[in-house]
């Protein structure tokens, strides 16, 4: 496995893909003995263009977090291609280390990438800076509200250094105020430092206000039943008619 | 505090009882008897509780040491686990007087087998909180570092080892319960020297209350080490209360 790739820096070439899975497969052996093994992905099809961020949105248990560990190279497919650039997984949980500072807890990927942990803390605490925690540096994960804690495990995701971000439902465990306010501050982060996002969610607005692509999954097994494109520019004012048309079009999809 | 308390009530009752005549002081002697011996003996006392104190530590140290290296192999190999776990609980059911004598054959009478001892006894408590907290540490943490490219190694160092530190010392602590206790059978089995040697000598020639000093002195040792240890837990691991 690459240990550090560097991050994009070149203008993305949408046409490239950077990630593709066809025709997925993804079943789990029954959790009980004698119970039906559980198929939470078929014949799912996807692909996410260089620099795009694409949202994934789907009822709960649809086989989303399974999808992004089958890009991540976490799991494999029972059957199907999968074709992807070096990703990395962010969690729903932030997972940050309780013992760890903040600047410990952003630079544990570049750690294992072989830095010197004084490097590695310089790199990581300049981060925390852009991303409006300076002064923090010091704190423990307990110390810091819901919103840091994200800004700090998102931190600690760019700096694994991988061309494709996996986001797994980042701001689902988060005050509805704080998710708006994440979801603002996300988008602006990305534009400053652009990757290919898989972004999982089950927030239809906030795969609209983020994502250049929605797909929308069905129901286990999972598979994408629509996909919608988000053709309106950043930054994005969530109230605006063309955005609250997709909403409801995503919405119908899902009810569908 | 309050725990002063209780020992200052149960020895008031204690004095009294025995100042009554409800039992022969060679059985139990008064606490003001057993003050008197800590302060006539208290040189004798001293340099056997040195003795003590040495097997205690240096037991406990090696208890650590091999309790750590023993929680890491098993939490990282299910060979071992499924081989070593079971006899580990097999170790701990053998009473100590029975392999006492064979260990002062082998390692002779000086501290090396009270060491030993102390070790095999304090072995268990310090494994299984260690291997427990090592197996309770969050398995998406790992598919994280997985995520990461890490190696084994590199998650055993930042995630899972750290996380392992409280059970390390909640291993420590119960070591200091069963250490005491460790090193008096273990003088008993055979010594020159040592609080347990003393009280085995001072019981005969009913010396009870220089016996009952010793036991005091080994309380206060195990109890003063306990409140260190805790002490330390709370400066150096405080994120062990708040989150897993």
């Amino acid at each position: 496995m690459q240990t550090q790739t560097p991050a994009p820096s070149a203008a993305p070439r949408i046409d490239v893909d950077a990630v593709r899975l066809d025709a997925v497969c993804k079943s789990f052996a029954p959790a009980r003995r004698r119970a039906p093994a559980v198929t939470a992905l078929q014949d799912l099809t996807l692909r996410v263009g260089e620099g795009e961020i694409v949202a994934v949105v789907g009822p709960s248990g649809c086989g989303k977090t399974t999808l992004l560990e089958l890009i991540c190279g976490l799991t494999t497919a029972d059957a199907g291609t999968i074709d992807a650039q070096d990703a990395v997984l962010m969690a729903q949980r932030d997972l940050l280390l309780p013992w760890a500072d903040a600047v410990d807890n952003a630079a544990l990927a570049l750690r294992v990438a072989g830095l010197q942990r004084s490097a590695a803390r310089r790199r990581a605490a300049a981060l925390l800076v852009d991303f409006g925690l300076g002064g923090f540096e010091a704190a423990r994960p307990h110390e810091l509200s819901g919103g840091m804690r994200q800004r700090v495990a998102f931190a600690r995701t760019l700096l694994a250094g991988r061309p494709v971000l996996c986001l797994d439902e980042p701001f689902a465990s988060l005050d509805a105020l704080t998710r708006l306010q994440m979801q603002d501050w996300l988008a602006g982060a990305l534009s400053a430092d652009p990757r290919t996002v898989v972004l999982v969610t089950h927030d239809v607005e906030e795969a609209i206000v983020l994502a250049d692509r929605v797909a929308v999954l069905s129901p286990r097994p999972g598979r994408v039943v629509a996909t919608l494109e988000v053709d309106v520019p950043r930054p994005r004012n969530r109230m605006a008619p063309e955005l609250v048309a997709l909403r409801g079009r995503a919405l119908r999809e899902l009810a569908a | 505090m309050r725990a002063l308390l209780v020992v200052l009530v149960a020895f008031g009752g204690w004095e009294a009882y025995v100042g009554l005549g409800g039992v022969d002081e060679l059985l139990l002697p008064a606490p003001s008897a057993i003050a008197a011996a800590l302060v006539e003996d208290r040189g004798l006392l001293w340099s056997n509780f040195t003795v003590t104190a040495l097997e205690i530590g240096l037991g406990i140290a090696a208890a650590l040491l091999l309790g750590l290296a023993g929680a890491v192999a098993i939490h990282l190999s299910r060979p071992v686990r499924r081989t070593l776990y079971p006899l580990l609980v097999t170790s701990q059911t053998i009473p100590i007087p029975v392999i006492a004598p064979l260990l002062v054959v082998w390692f002779g009478y000086d501290l090396t087998p009270k060491i030993a001892i102390v070790a095999l006894v304090c072995f268990f408590p310090v494994v299984v909180p260690t291997l427990d907290a090592l197996d309770r540490s969050d398995n998406q943490r790992r598919k994280l570092m997985r995520s990461f490219g890490a190696s084994r190694w590199q998650t055993l160092r930042f995630v899972d080892a750290p996380a392992a530190l409280p059970g390390l010392v909640t291993g420590a602590k119960l070591s200091l319960a069963f250490g005491g206790i460790a090193a008096i059978l273990a003088e008993w089995a055979g010594s020159e020297s040592g609080l347990g040697h003393l009280v085995l000598q001072a019981l005969p020639q009913f010396e009870t209350a220089r016996a009952y000093a010793a036991v005091l002195i080994l309380a206060v040792f195990s109890v003063t080490l306990f409140g260190v240890l805790t002490l330390a837990e709370r400066r150096l691991l405080p994120w062990a209360k708040i989150a897993g």
